[in-house]
């Protein structure tokens, strides 16, 4: 499964109920949909499934409020990453 | 000057942004004692108005009770004012040590440490009792203090979809690997007034091999039939490893909390917790009117019965003449109004009708989830309770909302 449908699927499983939707660039923070309390479970997934480790000052909110960015988070320590 | 005016002007401009933002928050004056009845100046500079109190924590009525202000003079007739000192120096008297046990026999636990408030309970406790090789799983909407305390802990963190089962079940299979797993919640939620699943999470906590803990500060003295809290009314009492709640809501209102659960866990937070090692505990004064405040929640369900009742009522109330409220059986009922504007000018528009409620909006609850937080008191009487239902049922007229449901409300004002 490609990365990003991979992101969304955890999100949906992980923060979502039933009906919720979530697109690539869907905000998840500002939006309410993942909190600074529960954005360590997503963190911790991302850091497992692309075998990287985010150091604190990378991991603001502000970097995991879209698929998007956290693609581009995963692509800054695992270039390779799919 | 080390306080320079590039940060007071940084100062401003953050603060002006809380403001722009709608989300300032503003004093309101009371010139009287805590209770229904209470004299309001508010805007700040204007005369105070009497208006009835349906947003205070106050939920035995026991604030201004007076017994318990008796007991308060007599307390500080003859344990004094102060105590200078921490709990293990020189800070307890003889009342602490009392009314941790008469919270112990409350509640049913092994043992009971005070804390200034349970805002420090819940700092003090997870890093006292856990380490880095343990887990916390927390429902996600638990009260903000219990997310501090979590923070100043080491072990890891997760945390499940609120009050849901299924997920907190799948947390406990993923962190089998920790050493202790720690299930963490509210009784109550302070938002909703919904009750947590206390009964299925502790039969989870015993296949998984977990402790629970429990915030029951919106439940302890009048939750369960005796008062003793959420784990009585879900038939758990004795399995909650450690609760942590407050003298300031039912009990009393003034100050101070609490860890009550296992003798071990309890004995952990007199040696490391930093808010009992590292700062005074409650007032004399304020023991002495809890230890009576307990007396009096012991010899009696008068007031919790009161309580229960006047919140059927309030809440049939309120959903005959047509409001959406949230479900549930505690005295908490929320109006849902959905949109943030809507909640602040119905509030305003209540305060001038001399009820005096609170609008809440994201980010204290979710986007899309505003609405005006009513809660009950065993002080109340059917007149308040009418009154405000006519109030109410006014100013829900006047935004025409009565009798319409979630989507059509939000057609008509938007999220």
């Amino acid at each position: 499964m490609a990365m990003q449908d991979l992101i969304i699927e955890y999100i949906k499983d992980e923060y979502l109920e039933e009906d919720d939707e979530v697109g690539l660039d869907t905000s998840l923070i500002t939006s309410g949909i993942v909190d600074s309390f529960s954005m360590v479970s997503l963190k911790t997934f991302i850091e497992n499934k692309y075998d990287i480790s985010i150091p604190d000052e990378k991991a603001a909110p502000e970097a995991f409020d879209t698929v998007r960015k956290i693609i581009d988070l995963v692509h800054e320590f695992n270039p390779d990453a799919t | 000057m080390a306080y320079s005016e590039k940060a007071r002007a940084a100062y401003k401009e953050l603060i002006d942004g809380i403001r722009n933002d709608g989300l300032f928050k503003e004093e309101r004056y009371i010139h009287s004692e805590q209770g229904i009845e209470i004299k309001v100046e508010f805007p700040a500079g204007s005369e105070p108005r009497e208006v009835l109190n349906f947003c205070a924590n106050n939920y035995l009525g026991l604030s201004s009770h007076p017994e318990v202000v008796k007991a308060a003079h007599e307390g500080l007739d003859t344990r004094g004012y102060g105590m200078s000192s921490v709990r293990f120096i020189c800070g307890t008297q003889d009342i602490h040590r009392e009314l941790e046990s008469k919270l112990t026999a409350f509640l049913e636990t092994e043992d009971t440490i005070l804390f200034s408030s349970c805002l420090d309970a819940n700092a003090g406790l997870f890093e006292a009792v856990l380490n880095a090789d343990d887990v916390m799983i927390a429902d996600r909407l638990v009260h903000a203090s219990v997310v501090d305390g979590m923070r100043l802990c080491p072990a890891k963190h997760d945390t499940y979809k609120h009050s849901n089962m299924e997920h907190l079940e799948k947390k406990l299979q993923e962190h089998q690997d920790a050493r202790y797993r720690m299930i963490i919640t509210d009784g109550v939620f302070s938002m909703d007034g919904d009750m947590a699943k206390l009964d299925v999470m502790c039969d989870l906590a015993d296949k998984y091999d977990a402790m629970v803990v429990l915030d029951d500060s919106h439940a302890t003295g009048f939750i369960g039939k005796r008062g003793k809290g959420t784990h009585e009314h879900c038939g758990v009492l004795g399995r909650i490893d450690a609760i942590t709640t407050t003298l300031g809501k039912a009990l009393g209102g003034a100050s101070g909390g609490c860890v009550s659960g296992r003798a071990e866990l309890v004995e952990m937070c007199r040696q490391r917790a930093r808010p009992y090692l590292f700062s005074n505990t409650m007032a004399p004064v304020v023991v002495a009117a809890a230890n009576k405040v307990l007396d009096i929640i012991t010899v009696t369900t008068e007031r919790r019965d009161k309580l229960e009742e006047s919140t059927k009522y309030w809440r049939e109330g309120l959903e005959s003449v047509g409001f959406d409220l949230k479900a549930g059986d505690t005295p908490i009922v929320p109006v849902m109004l959905y949109n943030a504007k809507l909640a602040q000018d119905m509030s305003r528009d209540l305060f001038d009708e001399g009820i005096y409620v609170i609008g809440f909006f994201f980010p204290v609850v979710a986007k899309g989830q505003a609405r005006i937080r009513t809660q009950i008191s065993a002080a109340h009487e059917r007149e308040h309770l009418d009154k405000a239902l006519e109030a109410f049922t006014k100013i829900g007229a006047k935004y025409d909302i009565l009798g319409k449901g979630k989507q059509e409300i939000i057609d008509t004002y938007g999220l």
